[in-house]
């Protein structure tokens, strides 16, 4: 998937991109943003000042939650030990191209970013965490070989190719043990991290934007964006669109505007999945007009999440896309915590029943048990994520389900499928 | 569902619950199995009377995934 560097978002079209200008080098990248900006954050009062700006600004996660980033540098700095900070820009997400985008177009306003974020918070390392066999291990190296003068130690970490491995307890277990797995809690990884150290783990995106509010100052991030939650975001516009890629938006821009930015509907559209595969599907065109940002919105309670947004053709089936996805997240647990490993497969092989018509007269109560009891207890929130998909599924083709109930085989099962799933070819099994 | 009160919580590590349901044996009305034996919380704060039986439960899951938090 390219990016798309030129095509502006509506409404704020003077003031976007601001990550995506395209200075891959260094000398073009300082000759716009100037010296790491360190000399107005020194000392104790500086790095408190630097804080407290990231929290002025508002800026929140990119890596799909959307907690308050300044709100964490501010626990990780108060710890009693020397913290570390990771930055998480494995995006095992598979509708997801923005942090390859970014670490491929802006690599030096993450590392800035990492490096303000240590400075910040009093640490001392920074761990970088790719995807390992995807080249961004390599790119990053030889970009910091040019970076002799930052006030940090970095180590290039390249992790397991696996959904779950880049969930921020997996990272801290992969830098401690070599184990890509979560583990449970507490204790929160910033509580007790990396060699049980405070460990910040932000994602790239999260890291790009702080570098911008330490350069131009919390007022100027939160001209652009909601009140509650300002700047920009990166989102991954895929599907039936005529020009998918990654954009850069504002939140609070709408689903339909940011269809727009990628090119527009190439055919009618029946639906789309907003927030990746963790996030909820809203009915179109109902949902044109819906305002995405972090915060939740519509009867879904859509967030942006990991700004990954799937266009689904009229034609296509939901059901059939969604039972696809979810035998993959099934199949991605760490099947460690009993109700993820037990209860995903369970809910996947009623949904595969549903689109085969296979189910039988228990199958819409038993589905609506199993996913009334399944989040919230797993280690992490991998669970919770695949539920969450299932629930808004099942609400937004709620009309597509009663005909799967009642028997009628499905046209939308021919369709190519729209949602992407990785090649395993390209994944590893392992942890290690 | 009632937060109010001061008694510790159920708390349990989905890891290293091996899904033995001594839990729930032991504390019924806290503790329900899910269809694949894994336990459901009821994580409000323990009446005093269920303090006893529930650290009982604790000290009898056999992989020590059960644990009571104090309520904050
Ligand atoms: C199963 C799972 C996979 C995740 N994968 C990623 C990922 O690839 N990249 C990422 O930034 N965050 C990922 N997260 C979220 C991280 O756990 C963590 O919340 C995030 O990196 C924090 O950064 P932020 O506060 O900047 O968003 C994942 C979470 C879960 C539950
Ligand atoms: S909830 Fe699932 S993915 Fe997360 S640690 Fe437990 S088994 Fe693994
Ligand atoms: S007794 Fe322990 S291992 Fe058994 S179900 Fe309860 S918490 Fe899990």
């Amino acid at each position: 998937m390219t990016a798309t560097l030129d095509r502006p978002a509506v409404d704020t079209a003077d003031l976007l991109p601001r990550l995506l200008t395209g200075d891959s080098e260094l000398a073009a990248h300082r000759a716009r943003f100037g010296p790491l900006p360190l000399a107005p954050f020194t000392g104790t009062a500086g790095r408190r000042r630097l804080v407290e700006g990231i929290v002025h600004a508002g800026l929140r996660g990119r890596g799909g939650a959307g907690f308050p980033t300044g709100r964490k540098l501010a626990t990780v700095a108060a710890g009693r030990k020397t913290p570390v900070v990771v930055a998480n820009g494995c995006e095992s997400e598979p509708a997801s191209s923005k942090d390859r985008v970014l670490l491929r177009y802006a690599p030096h306003l993450v590392l800035d970013g990492a490096a303000l974020a240590a400075h910040a918070v009093g640490a001392d390392r920074v761990f970088l965490c790719v995807e390992r066999g995807t080249g961004h291990g390599e790119r990053l190296e030889r970009h910091l070989d040019e970076r002799r003068d930052d006030p940090v130690r970095w180590h290039v970490v390249p992790v397991p190719r696996r959904y779950v491995a880049s969930e921020e307890s997996a990272l801290v277990h992969f830098l401690n043990d070599g184990e890509a797995r979560p583990l449970a809690s507490p204790p929160r990884p910033y509580e007790r991290g990396v060699e049980d150290r405070p460990t910040l783990i932000d994602n790239v995106e999260t890291l790009a934007h702080l570098a911008l509010i330490a350069y131009h100052g919390p007022d100027w991030f939160r001209a652009v964006g909601t009140g509650s939650d300002p700047g920009s975001a990166l989102v991954t516009v895929a599907g039936a669109v005529a020009n998918p890629g990654v954009f850069e938006v504002a939140p609070g821009t709408s689903l339909g505007e940011m269809l727009d930015a990628a090119g527009g509907p190439t055919e009618p559209l029946g639906a789309a999945l907003v927030g990746g595969y963790f996030g909820t599907w809203v009915p179109l065109p109902q949902a044109v007009h819906l305002p995405l940002s972090h915060d939740p919105t519509g009867p879904a309670g859509t967030t942006l999440g990991a700004g990954a947004i799937v266009a689904l053709p009229a034609g296509s089936c939901g059901l059939a896309e969604t039972s696809r996805v979810l035998g993959y997240l099934a199949a991605e647990s760490a099947n460690q915590c009993g109700p993820c490993h037990f209860g995903l497969p369970a809910v996947a092989e009623d949904m595969a029943a549903v689109i085969h018509g296979r189910a039988d007269p228990g199958t819409r109560n038993r589905l609506r048990t199993r996913l009334g009891v399944i989040a919230g207890r797993g280690a992490c929130k991998h669970p919770d994520g695949a539920i969450r998909l299932v629930a808004s599924a099942l609400d937004a083709f709620a009309a597509d389900l009663d005909m799967h109930l009642a028997g009628y085989t499905c046209t939308g099962l021919r369709q190519h499928p729209v949602l992407p799933l990785p090649d395993p070819e390209d994944r590893d099994r392992e942890w290690r | 569902m009632s937060r109010r009160g001061t008694g510790p919580r159920l708390a349990v590590n989905p890891i290293t619950c091996l899904a033995h349901g001594m839990c729930a044996e032991l504390l019924p009305e806290y503790v329900k199995l899910d269809e694949w034996g894994y336990p459901i919380l009821n994580g409000d704060p323990l009446p005093p009377d269920l303090v006893a039986h529930a650290k009982r439960a604790v000290a009898d899951c056999p992989t020590l995934a059960l644990r009571l938090d104090p309520t904050s």
